[in-house]
């Protein structure tokens, strides 16, 4: 396995108008990693993802990607490079069939490229993608106006979208929230799917248990700062992350 | 009981949605018949009626025109004020290039339409970050600004205008050449949206993040739309001085820029047809009206308000639904 760390966060802030959102928070991620985190409430975990993801300029700190600064890149560009998210709040394209919200990413340069200068027929590659992360693949599902599918499946359209970038690290933020234990069940496999064609992956989750089966390691993140790194066992002893965050649920 | 309306796709429009359509000739008039009404309608019999109606039919194709370019920036949810930027501008543009210059129509209009829709693409460059009502204003502003710039430094013939410029060789020659932009436009427009690019373009006035966090500029998709909105005002701007001979401030007038949204409003936005329909009820209807003297513009008025409020979807909405499904009632459960 290579050692350099395919992303690598230093000393990163962001201040809202005086609020500290994130605050001087630095870590390491090497490729095929699982890095959950987690955190009360406010704590930053999806400034952090914007932060990345280049949706918010950080105030202060660098992010590297590949041993390349990426801080103040545009989000498409960022994306160019390899790095996908979902949104907590899923944003579908409602006046479209689902399979057709999928046309949107794999419409983008990056796909392009990467398919050697052909798209190929697009709706194949949207209906493939769809039956991966669990649309039935003879149901009338796929075509039906993203509008009117139900949470779970605007769920894993949001992680379809994402996957159809062909991602080398893919952050997922809160993708399990808002759905059943048996809906997030069936989606653990495609994640775990994901982790074995080499994926690395950043999952930001409130649900810790189905994390902690599947993350290497968790950070957790209290008021915009970092206060525990390591090993889902590690981060539970933990004194401050008690005090911060699982003790406060006691 | 409670009971709601159910609509179903009509069987001819699911037979001649693929290949098959071929194989009868119901089916293929389905298809056709909607597209082949505007052609001949514009090229065959409005040419038939008389001089004048010919000149409203100009003026209303004019419409037309800024009415489609501003429902091609709706799509990119680009809301604009001033169809009349693009107007003044390939007026302008035309003008300086006849008056100075001495090109004829024929390379007058092509190059305006060209550099004018560059010209306003680069102004509206900077502000095309805003969105809704911010970029709106700053449009609204712009070519009233633009007039005033024109009265305050005397450039371009000043409060004059270019005036004596080359008309078109008959009425029949601007008549057609109108009529065929607006065919061209339409059918080019409809296609552009329904391909995979225009879903990317549908896709950024739905939700821009998303198609920003799918790895596309959109930045670069949005000034692309306004290209292709700007050169279709700036074609209308360039026929409108050839046809009255003149290049001048009124090209910036507000008629411009408010009559496509009315146009769009009424036919139904987002379908380029439904604001083509709108421009070919609004403008001969208010030379009918014409006759009521100081009270046309009441009536007028009356007529949109009514419209807007019975038909809020649009027209062209409405009759599309129509055509392809129909609707029965059906029972609720409770």
């Amino acid at each position: 396995m290579n050692s350099a760390p395919l992303l690598k966060v230093a000393d990163l802030s962001k201040t809202f108008g005086g609020v500290q959102a994130v605050s001087r928070i630095s870590f390491e991620l090497k490729e095929k990693e699982l890095l959950g985190v987690i955190g009360p409430n406010g704590s930053g975990k999806t400034t952090l993802v914007n932060l990345i993801t280049g949706f918010v300029r950080p105030s202060s700190g660098a992010v590297l990607y590949r041993d390349k600064p990426i801080t103040g890149l545009p989000p498409h560009r960022i994306v160019s490079l390899g790095i996908a998210r979902t949104f907590q709040m899923v944003r579908p394209f409602y006046h479209m069939p689902a399979f057709k919200n999928l046309i949107v990413p794999l419409y983008s340069p990056r796909v392009k490229k990467m398919a050697g200068g052909k798209y190929g027929d697009r709706d194949a590659v949207a209906l493939d993608l769809l039956e991966e992360v669990g649309f039935e693949r003879d149901a009338y599902v796929s075509y039906k106006m993203a509008g009117s599918l139900p949470q779970g499946y605007l769920k894993r359209l949001e992680l379809a979208k994402s996957m159809a970038l062909r991602p080398d690290l893919l952050i997922l933020d809160e993708l399990f929230s808002g759905l059943s234990l048996a809906e997030v069940a069936s989606i653990v496999p495609i994640i775990e799917k994901l982790r074995i064609q080499g994926k690395t992956i950043i999952m930001i989750e409130h649900r810790l248990k189905e994390l902690f089966r599947i993350a290497d390691k968790v950070m957790v993140l209290n008021y915009g700062r970092k206060i525990a790194e390591g090993s889902a066992k590690e981060v539970m002893e933990n004194e401050e992350v008690k005090n911060a965050y699982l003790g406060s649920e006691e | 009981m409670k009971r709601r309306k159910e609509r179903i796709d009509r069987g001819i429009k699911a037979r001649s949605e693929d290949i098959f359509a071929l194989s009868s000739f119901r089916e293929m008039a389905y298809l056709l018949l909607p597209r082949a009404l505007p052609v001949v309608g514009l090229l065959c019999f409005i040419p038939l009626l008389s001089e004048y109606w010919r000149e409203v039919f100009i003026s209303t194709a004019t419409y037309a025109l800024l009415a489609i370019s501003w429902d091609m920036m709706i799509c990119a949810g680009l809301v604009s004020l001033g169809q009349s930027l693009f107007y003044g501008i390939g007026s302008y543009v035309a003008g300086v290039l006849n008056h100075y210059w001495g090109l004829s129509p024929l390379f007058t209009i092509p190059i305006a339409t060209v550099a004018g829709g560059f010209l306003c693409t680069v102004l509206l460059l900077p502000v095309l970050r805003l969105r809704g009502i911010y970029f709106a204003m700053v449009t609204l502003v712009l070519p009233l600004m633009l007039a005033r710039l024109v009265e305050a430094t005397r450039i371009l013939g000043g409060t004059e205008g270019l005036t004596g410029l080359d008309p078109f060789p008959s009425q029949l020659t601007a008549f057609y050449v109108v009529q065929l932009g607006l065919l061209a436009a339409l059918f080019g427009f409809r296609r552009v949206i329904g391909s995979d690019y225009g879903l990317i373009i549908r896709g950024i006035s739905e939700n821009d993040r998303s198609v920003m966090s799918a790895g596309l500029n959109i930045q670069w998709v949005k000034a692309q739309v306004l290209f292709m909105g700007a050169s279709v005002g700036s074609f209308t701007g360039a026929v409108g001085t050839h046809l009255d001979m003149f290049a001048g401030m009124p090209g910036f007038a507000l008629d411009y820029s408010i009559m496509p949204v009315a146009a769009a409003v009424v036919g139904g936005m987002g379908t380029f047809a439904g604001p083509v329909v709108g421009a070919f009820i609004l403008v001969p209807l208010s030379e009918v009206l014409r006759a009521l003297g100081a009270l046309r513009i009441v009536f007028y008025g009356l007529f949109l308000v009514i419209f807007v409020v019975a038909l809020p979807e649009g027209l062209f909405h409405y009759i599309q639904r129509k055509y392809h499904q129909f609707e029965r009632w059906v029972e609720v459960e409770q």
